[in-house]
This record gives C-alpha cells, sequence and structure tokens, in this order.
C-alpha cells in the first residue's frame, strides 16, 4: 500500500508502525530522555515512540513540545519518522529542528502498529512494507 | 507557496545554516496554514527564554543557531528570563542555573537579539503602531499588540518567532490577514470592572467560553466603561492563558473594534460569573501564604509607584516579588520607588517573573492579583492561588490583609 501526502520535513526513513488514534502533547506527555509516553490516560502510556514511525492525527499542548522533539533527538530517543492527519506548529517545529521526517493528509486510520512503514518526507510518500 | 528570489536563497543556504534552518521553519507553517507567500516583519519578540523552560536542549539548539551564523534582521526582544540577570543570587537561584540561563542570553545576544527580557516589550521600546506586520511569541503581549495597538501577529512559538527573526518575514495567514480580523462572537458584560483581578476574571471567563466553542475564537466584547493599559495587559494576559486568544474587539477602546457591528451571536456576563471565576483561582488563605508577587505581565511605572506609596514605611511579613522589565526598574530607581520598596523588604525581580522562575518546591501559596500567574502556579509550580485586588496585594505582603 502506498499513500500520497504533504511533506513538512524531508528525509527517508523505515521503521514500525506506532498509531494512536490520540492526539500528542510532547510537552509533558512524552519524557525527553526515555521517549516513553507518560501523558496519564493515554493510550499510548508505557510504550516508548523511539526509533518508531510515530502515527498520530494532530499535536497538541505547549509550544515547547517543539525543543522536547530535539531533546529526544539528542537522547536519540526521537521516532524514527512522524506521521499525521493534520500537522500543526508545534509537531511540524520539533521535526524541523529535530530532522525527523515529517508528512502529513495521510489517511493514518488505514495504518496500525506493528506494520513496518517507510517514509520519504521529501515526496511525501508512505508505503507500508511489511504487514 | 511563492517564495521571492533572496527567500529562495535562504532556503537554500546561501545565507548560512542557521538562516537556512529559520527559513524551514517559516515555510512549513506557511504550508500547513495555506500561506500564499511570507510578508516582511518589522518586529520579533521571542519566548523561550527561561532555562527553566529550555532545558538543556533549547540551550543547544539556540546556541547551534547562533553558530550557523543566525543574526536578527529587524527589531528583536526577549520574554522574561528565569531570574533577575542582574540581581539574581537575591532571589534565591542558584549558581548552576544562573550560569545556563546566563549561556542563554549570550547566544541571543550574539545573535543581535536586544536582551531586554519582559513580557511587555510595548512599555519599553517594542511598541509597533497600527496595521504592522509583526511576529510575537508571547501569548499576552501577542493579544495586547492585535488588539489594544492593532498590530498584526500570530501566536509564534519560540522558534518560529527566532525564524522571524533570522529572516526578517514570517508566513501571511492568520491574523496577518484583515479577513481573519472579523469579531465572531458578542459578549455583554454586565460587570463592574476595576482592577487587574476584575479584568483577569472577565478573561477568563470570556477564555472558557469561546474554548468551548468549535471555529469561534475572535470576541467582540461590550458594556466595558473604561480601562487603562494596566486592566488592558491584564485582560489580555488572562484571554490569551484560558481562551488561547489572539485578539479581541473591546467596543470604544480597541481602534478596530469601530470597523465592525457586535455579531449577533451574544452572550451576557454576570457580576456572579466573575465572581466566581475569582473563587475558582482562590484556593488558599492570604494569611497562610508563603509568596507575594505583582508583576503578571511586567508592572508599569506607574503601579511601581504605587506599590512604593503603599509600602512606604511598612516592612513586608513574605517574601514579596517585585517583577518588571529592566528598563521600568531603572526609572524606578531615578524616582526614589526602589529605594522605599527595597526598604521594606519586598524584592525586585527585573528581567523575570514567577511563571518562568525556577520556584517549583519553594513556596506552597502565592498571593498575586493576576489570573494568568494563577493559571501556572497552580498548574506548572503546584501551588495554591489567592486571588485579589492590586492593593490588597501588597497588604498581604506586609501582613494588614484587612486593613481596608
Amino acid at each position: 500500500m502506498n499513500w500520497q501526502g504533504r511533506k513538512i520535513y524531508a528525509g527517508q526513513a523505515a521503521g514500525e508502525a506506532l498509531v494512536s488514534s490520540m492526539g500528542i502533547s510532547f510537552f509533558g506527555g512524552v519524557d525527553p530522555e526515555s521517549g516513553m509516553v507518560v501523558e496519564r490516560d493515554h493510550e499510548l502510556e508505557g510504550q516508548s515512540i523511539a526509533g518508531k514511525v510515530l502515527v498520530f492525527p494532530t499535536g497538541k499542548g505547549s509550544t515547547v513540545g517543539s525543543y522536547t522533539l530535539y531533546r529526544l533527538k539528542r537522547a536519540g530517543k526521537a521516532p524514527a519518522a512522524i506521521i499525521n492527519s493534520e500537522c500543526e506548529t508545534i509537531t511540524a517545529v520539533g521535526c524541523i529542528i529535530a530532522e525527523i521526517p515529517c508528512i502529513d493528509q495521510v489517511p493514518i486510520n488505514e495504518l496500525r502498529s506493528g506494520q513496518w512503514i517507510k517514509v520519504d518526507g521529501e515526496r511525501g510518500t508512505v508505503t507500508i512494507l511489511e504487514d | 507557496m511563492k517564495l521571492i528570489s533572496e527567500e529562495k536563497a535562504m532556503l537554500a543556504g546561501e545565507q548560512g545554516k542557521a538562516t537556512q534552518k529559520a527559513m524551514e521553519i517559516l515555510v512549513a507553517l506557511g504550508t500547513i496554514y495555506d500561506a500564499e507567500c511570507l510578508v516582511p516583519v518589522t518586529s520579533v519578540q521571542i519566548a523561550g527564554v527561561s532555562y527553566d523552560n529550555l532545558g538543556e536542549a533549547g540551550l543547544y539548539f539556540l546556541t547551534e543557531m547562533e553558530q550557523g551564523g543566525g543574526k536578527a534582521r529587524v527589531l528583536t526582544t526577549l520574554n522574561p528570563a528565569g531570574m533577575d540577570i542582574e540581581n539574581w543570587q537575591a532571589l534565591g537561584i542558584e549558581a548552576e542555573f544562573a550560569e545556563k540561563q546566563n549561556l542563554v542570553i549570550e547566544a541571543f545576544a550574539r545573535m543581535n537579539v536586544i536582551t531586554n527580557c519582559t513580557c511587555t516589550p510595548y512599555l519599553t521600546g517594542n511598541v509597533p503602531h497600527f496595521g504592522e506586520h509583526i511576529a510575537w511569541a508571547e501569548s499576552s503581549a501577542v493579544c495586547y499588540a492585535n488588539s489594544v495597538l492593532g498590530a498584526r501577529s500570530n501566536r509564534e512559538g519560540g522558534p518560529s518567532a527566532l525564524a522571524a527573526a533570522l529572516t526578517g518575514r514570517t508566513p501571511a495567514y492568520g491574523m496577518h490577514l484583515e479577513e481573519n480580523r472579523k469579531p465572531q462572537i458578542t459578549f455583554e458584560v454586565g460587570a463592574d470592572l476595576n482592577e487587574n483581578d476584575d479584568f483577569g476574571a472577565l478573561g477568563k471567563v470570556v477564555g472558557e467560553k469561546l474554548q468551548s466553542m468549535e471555529g469561534v475564537s475572535i470576541p467582540y466584547v461590550q458594556g466595558v466603561g473604561g480601562a487603562t493599559l494596566e486592566s488592558l495587559k491584564s485582560f489580555s494576559a488572562s484571554l490569551a492563558t484560558y481562551g488561547g486568544t489572539a485578539l479581541f474587539h473591546m467596543e470604544d477602546i480597541t481602534p478596530e473594534a469601530g470597523q465592525f457591528k457586535p455579531p449577533e451571536n451574544s452572550i451576557e456576563i454576570s457580576q456572579g460569573e466573575l465572581i466566581s471565576a475569582k473563587a475558582e483561582m482562590t484556593d488558599g488563605d492570604a494569611s497562610n501564604a508563603d509568596f507575594v508577587s505583582l508583576g503578571c505581565p511586567h508592572l508599569s511605572i506607574k503601579e511601581i509607584a504605587r506599590i512604593a506609596e503603599l509600602l512606604e514605611g511598612k516592612q513586608v511579613v513574605k517574601e514579596f516579588w517585585i517583577t518588571t522589565g529592566r528598563p521600568t526598574k531603572q526609572i524606578a530607581d531615578r524616582m526614589g520607588y526602589t529605594e522605599t520598596i527595597e526598604a521594606s523588604g519586598a524584592k525586585f525581580a527585573a528581567d523575570t517573573c514567577c511563571v518562568v522562575a525556577p520556584i517549583k518546591g519553594r513556596f506552597t501559596a502565592l498571593v498575586t492579583d493576576s489570573a494568568k500567574a494563577c493559571y501556572y502556579a497552580s498548574g506548572k509550580n503546584q501551588f495554591q492561588t489567592i486571588l485579589k485586588p492590586f492593593d490588597d496585594v501588597v497588604y498581604a505582603a506586609i501582613g494588614e490583609e484587612n486593613a481596608k
């Protein structure tokens, strides 16, 4: 399967999908040193986003969240790539400063955790390599 | 998005790595929000200055931008830092924090950013005029600049404001476009508004109502008999905090209000609602509180003069921070207000404030006149809060709660 989305930040990555139907607040919601989701009652609570192709509808919360993505990158715990339905300022800026490939306008309800996914940020394409 | 040749050159890295990164941020935001082009800006206000909020990663990013040759191309000022840069020891700030905070300030200075650390740049030399395109990141100042001054700014984050500074541009969407500045709902205020805490409570009520409605973000406020610079800065701060609001119109008070008819969709706000809002922001007792602060947003010289008048010959019984911008403090020095205030045992905290200083765990309950300060004190710092009128906050600091 293949989708054409919109480029937010360039770069290629492949990895295991981690899909959330809930928005993510990086500041306060994700531990910047470990990459664990710590937001109480979040459907990804207790799971690590490190190295994953992180899929969620849109970002939320404080604009400081952009720096959280940057911190994750420095700690080696950033997601390999991010896919959104609609990207917003916090996630977009975080991906640019942390250099994480990012695409939006992809039908994310077609994606499931555990799938092996390839993201081409420059072309804005998402490919499922392995179900 | 259409870019002119100089902008394309910036994006291609021809003007250095930092400018390129800045342009990447602006182009991505322009793409997300369907901007047709970038618009030149003449003024920038950067948030994300306190080391308490930035952390090591933020400092590293700023250092990288500075070493990548980043230079501000337009007038750029800073939000409050995590400490009084000249007098941090008196506020109990640790040396290790001060060292990191100074590195942040130095990185900005090397990028030609004016290191005046204040959330009210419009009081001290960064004052856009009507219709001017700007890129500001302090939410209370964005709301004030759009609404009271009639300038045009989106609510920027720290990195996007820095990006605007290093390129002199911002994507043309949102508040920059005339058609997006129309009021969408009327609030008829049927309550007495005198003090900063009244205006702060009104900001909370209006802001929370806006948050609960889909697709409505610009209020038209009727029934406010009069307002001062100080009450408008309190209202702007509270509305931005509780409503995420970038712009309001206030009948007979703000400059764009006269261009519009009040929207027919209308909500009344009663005295009772303001009283309830104040009660929601008060969950402690002033006599047991261990921290008192005025200056959220940063105090005007008029407010400092009033504090000096009230503290003349008195002694404070609680830790009392007077937070303001450095230039305002310098006028207070000249006028003798500083001497009077410091003789009482109260402390000036210039360049910083009770929202961004690293004070979590140091105090348990804050007395303030600021609705915005209540929000951050209870959320970020987990203090109890006590909201009072301006003068009563000073009385609480000197242990004369019932003086009035």
